[in-house]
């Protein structure tokens, strides 16, 4: 019970963000009146928790990768590039699902909008991270480099994903001016629908938690390291 | 067995959903509120599904684990 509980919480965490997702009651004026998102408001407490949650565990895997750096021990770059990846898998769904969002309230699936643009070349990155880990065979050498690129991956993203989309106009909510949705930014969010949006970001993450350490303890046996 | 256990646990859950519809009766249950409790049906069941999957998964897991190290 004490080495499993988060993973009851994430359970029972997904399953509210999923049931009182679909059924609470969405804010009239924002949805109706003041958009086009109607019911596809929704989308908000499933497709955001995505970027939110690959956010936090490429947070995550920096710290792991800035770990191996400082003490050069292996297990720290496989948590690492499995952080990355879970991360990745979540960013590509988030990709998805805005997609599909859009095409119903932006009009395309792919409007190049700075947000979408943004998203893709920051994934791509990271893509670019698996790569080169994979292109050497020296684990020590494979390690210090997948690390080093690891940390300049992360410091990419920030400005793709959360500068540079809200320095010029976006449909995204968050760009310049008034564009976008305006439902979905801060003051227009009423208390009830942010009360299923965290616990689902919190229940997202720990599910990425909770793949990312099925990976890395089949990498461990894989390896044939002494499990604790 | 506990696989097609489950397995036929989550058919038997869906088809109780579809049962619904040759039913009679007009917007009661599932059918109530533009029928946004099938929806609801359907996406708890891929989401329990999944979650059932990944506990097998991580079960197997420690049971490896704890095999290797006797």
């Amino acid at each position: 019970m004490r080495r499993y509980w988060w993973k009851i919480l994430c359970i029972v965490l997904l399953l509210y963000n999923c049931i009182a997702g679909l059924l609470v009651e969405l804010p009239q004026r924002v949805a109706y009146e003041e958009s086009n998102m109607y019911e596809s408001m929704r989308n908000f407490f499933f497709h955001v928790p995505m970027w939110f949650s690959q956010f936090i565990l490429i947070t995550v895997s920096l710290v792991y990768s800035i770990r191996y750096l400082r003490r050069n021990d292996l297990r720290q770059d496989w948590y690492a590039v499995e952080f990355a990846r879970t991360a990745t898998v979540l960013g590509c769904l988030g990709l998805v699902t805005g997609s599909i969002w859009s095409r119903y309230t932006w009009g395309a699936f792919w409007s190049n909008d700075p947000k979408q643009t943004g998203a893709a070349i920051a994934l791509l990155i990271y893509f670019a991270y698996f790569i080169l880990r994979n292109s050497m065979t020296d684990m020590d050498k494979r390690g210090r480099v997948a690390a080093v690129y690891n940390i300049f991956a992360y410091f990419l993203y920030i400005p793709l994903i959360f500068i540079l989309p809200r320095m010029v106009e976006s449909l995204h909510p968050g760009g310049l001016g008034n564009e976008g949705n305006p439902g979905l930014s801060g003051s227009s969010l009423d208390p009830k629908m942010r009360m299923i949006f965290w616990p689902g970001v919190l229940g997202w993450t720990l599910l990425g938690v909770w793949v990312t350490t099925l990976f890395y303890r089949v990498r461990l046996l894989e390896e044939k390291y002494p499990t604790a | 067995m506990k696989q097609l256990f489950i397995t036929l646990f989550v058919l038997l859950c869906t088809t109780g959903v579809m049962a619904q519809d040759t039913a009679e009766g007009i917007n009661e249950g599932l059918r109530a509120g533009g029928k946004i409790y099938v929806v609801l049906a359907v996406a708890v069941t891929i989401l329990v599904g999944l979650i059932l999957y990944i506990v097998r998964l991580d079960k197997k897991v420690s049971r490896l684990e704890k095999q290797l190290k006797k």
